[in-house]
């Protein structure tokens, strides 16, 4: 049996909004197992984008805990959440979030410099999370001179390079079309398959989420259904 | 993030945004550039004064007695002015005297001096400084001949019509010619050349070298001076203490030759090259008041110029923040970054003031005749001012920066 990479229990998350208080999340307990494939969905407003803050470690929660890979994360510093996110997972955004004015190379070594990595460990390693994704040959390539499914193989690279614990996915295709789509998600499946890596990703495509093996679907900032599928 | 790491990633956002660097140094440029350049060049004037302009114009060890003092400053009144003009002057038996009471390694001479046209042949020349002198006044000088010699103690004594030029009048009254044994008109007297002196060079661009010299007994003593009238009792000693102790007892002596009871102050003025070093020193400690003002207010712009491009340079780099906290960057590091940021800003602004200040101190080298003294302190503070003004400006806005939630940033359009 597998141990928890992500363990929440009674996670909420309130935002002061002119005078209301929004309650985004309002008691989430959630638990991930190493090697998982995990879909999180739900419409607009269900908390699925609070919940994923939360569980990246960039926002710290109203109250509630939350254990990632064992240490509780839920009452850290700053600085210290810097560190897991650092260390622990790898971020796969929607709209890339590449710096536009460094090549492939330098956006893929960038958590290693945080890292504290030597310039030559950092190249090597750079080199072997593009090569990973395919763009061995794109690899002094700025974000501008890609194609938008490079781009998110720069990204998916970018998080896969400090072999973090989670990779955490927010709408990776939602500015890809289809064919890319589909393209991207057999990067992810392949990561899962061959290396197994854990992955969550929030998506509101039924599509994309049916190349995940669990699917949790939000619903008012609670969890309103939580299904694994036969392998 | 290393250090290094930040100032390559610095100057790549120098790089990328050039005009917009540019005008965010211009400020610690100007600052540093006036630095450097007024430092330059009056360090310059400093090393001009103390090494060239005093020793030649007064020579080391060495003063003259005069009736008022050859450099004024401060503030002089009318009133002293008045009190100078009714001192005694000084006569050749004031010479003697003063001779007589120094021991014989001391050097003593007379120098009467007045500038009149000069003529050989068709040529003529005005404002050549011409001096009556005695015979030690060219060791005094140092001054060697170029060609033919100098007058002797025989020529002084016996009051012979008999002159010693300097190298700018005989090229321009004996162009091509050999001047020695011509025949030289100073003020309508002829006079016979027996030598002509090294070049002696320039001071503040004025020639050392528009002189004639002649004996004080000859007919000279009725184109510089009323009869037996001396400007100058110059004093050479071997070395400071001793120009020391000839200064005492010059005033000595020249105190009872002026019959002055002890509360009297002396009526007559040792001109030493220290007149000259303090009035410079006056000069130059004033320009090294105004400096730092005018540093000071240009690094002052300059340092708000830089806070208000940084703080531009977050608002606008908001999502680069976020990307980079969540990739796990610090506070510290996000800190550090815009703070180095800001501090090679300004450092490539400060060095680029050091070129330009050079540069300036080399063209006022090169259309004067001051040197040039870098100070290589100066260049230390210039780039000091340069990093501590970008790091003071960077403050705020890298720890606007720094403080920034990764959520929002990240969302940020």
């Amino acid at each position: 049996m597998s141990e928890a990479v992500i363990r929440t229990v009674a996670l909420t998350r309130d935002y002061p909004m002119g005078g209301e208080v929004v309650r985004a999340l309002r008691g989430v307990d959630l638990e991930i197992p190493q090697n998982e494939f995990v879909a999180i969905m739900g419409p607009s407003g269900s908390g699925k984008s609070t919940l994923m803050n939360l569980i990246g470690c960039l926002d710290t929660p109203t109250s509630g805990q939350y254990w990632l890979a064992g240490t509780e994360v839920s009452r850290m510093t700053d600085d210290e959440l810097a560190g897991v996110r650092n260390r622990q997972i790898g971020f796969v955004f929607q709209t890339f979030n590449l710096l536009p004015r460094a090549s492939s190379l330098h956006n893929v070594e960038l958590p290693l410099i945080y890292a504290g990595l030597k310039a030559r460990d950092r190249r090597a390693k750079a080199e072997r999370a593009l090569a990973a994704v395919g763009l061995a040959d794109r690899m002094e390539h700025r974000p501008a001179e890609l194609s938008g499914g490079q781009r998110q193989r720069v990204a998916i690279a970018r998080a896969l390079v400090t072999e973090p614990s989670i990779i955490l996915a927010d709408e990776p295709t939602g500015n890809l079309d289809s064919t890319t789509s589909e393209e991207i998600m057999r990067v992810f499946e392949e990561l899962h398959r061959t290396r197994g890596q854990t992955i969550v990703m929030v998506t509101h495509e039924a599509d994309i989420a049916r190349h995940a093996k669990r699917v949790v679907t939000l619903h008012d900032g609670r969890i309103s259904s939580d299904q694994l599928k036969a392998a | 993030m290393p250090i290094y790491e930040a100032i390559v990633l610095a100057l790549g956002m120098i790089r990328a945004q050039k005009l917009k660097s540019f005008f965010s140094l211009v400020g610690a440029f100007i600052g540093v550039m006036f630095l450097i350049a007024v430092v330059s060049i009056v360090k310059g004037m400093d090393k001009y004064v103390q090494e060239d302009f005093a020793a030649k114009i007064f020579g080391i060890n060495t003063f003259t007695v005069t009736r008022r003092p050859g450099v004024q400053f401060g503030n002089v009144t009318d009133a002293m002015r008045r009190a100078w003009r009714r001192r005694p002057r000084l006569y050749d038996e004031d010479f003697q005297a003063v001779r007589d009471a120094l021991p014989p390694e001391d050097l003593v001479a007379i120098e009467s001096e007045n500038q009149v046209e000069g003529q050989a042949g068709t040529k003529s020349s005005q404002y050549i400084q011409v001096s009556g002198v005695s015979e030690d006044l060219f060791r005094i000088r140092d001054y060697r001949v170029a060609e033919g010699r100098l007058f002797s103690p025989e020529e002084i004594s016996h009051g012979q019509p008999v002159v010693v030029i300097g190298k700018d009048v005989a090229d321009s009254l004996f162009t091509g010619v050999d001047p020695i044994g011509k025949t030289i008109r100073l003020a309508g007297f002829p006079f016979t050349v027996v030598g002509v002196i090294e070049k002696q060079g320039t001071v503040f661009g004025i020639s050392l070298d528009r002189f004639a010299i002649a004996p004080y007994t000859s007919e000279i003593k009725k184109v510089v001076n009323p009869h037996k009238v001396v400007d100058g009792i110059i004093v050479k000693a071997p070395t400071p203490a001793l120009m020391q102790d000839a200064m005492d007892r010059v005033e000595g002596i020249m105190r009872s030759r002026h019959h002055l009871r002890p509360e009297q102050d002396d009526d007559f003025h040792l001109d030493t090259q220290e007149d000259v070093l303090s009035f410079w020193a006056k000069i130059s400690s004033v320009l090294y008041t105004a400096l730092p003002l005018l540093v000071g207010v240009s690094l002052v712009v300059g340092g708000i110029v830089i806070m208000n491009i940084m703080l531009m340079a977050v608002a606008e780099r908001t999502r680069e923040i976020g990307i980079r906290k969540s990739l796990g960057a610090r506070r510290r590091d996000i800190l550090a970054q815009f703070l180095v940021e800001a501090a090679t800003l300004s450092t490539t602004g400060a060095l680029a003031g050091i070129a330009a200040g050079l540069l300036l101190a080399r063209i006022v080298k090169a259309v004067s005749p001051l040197p040039m003294g870098v100070s290589p302190l100066s260049i230390v503070i210039g780039i000091g001012l340069g990093v501590g003004v970008g790091v003071i400006a960077g403050v705020y806005p890298a720890s606007r920066a720094a403080r920034l939630d990764p959520v929002a940033a990240l969302r940020f359009e």
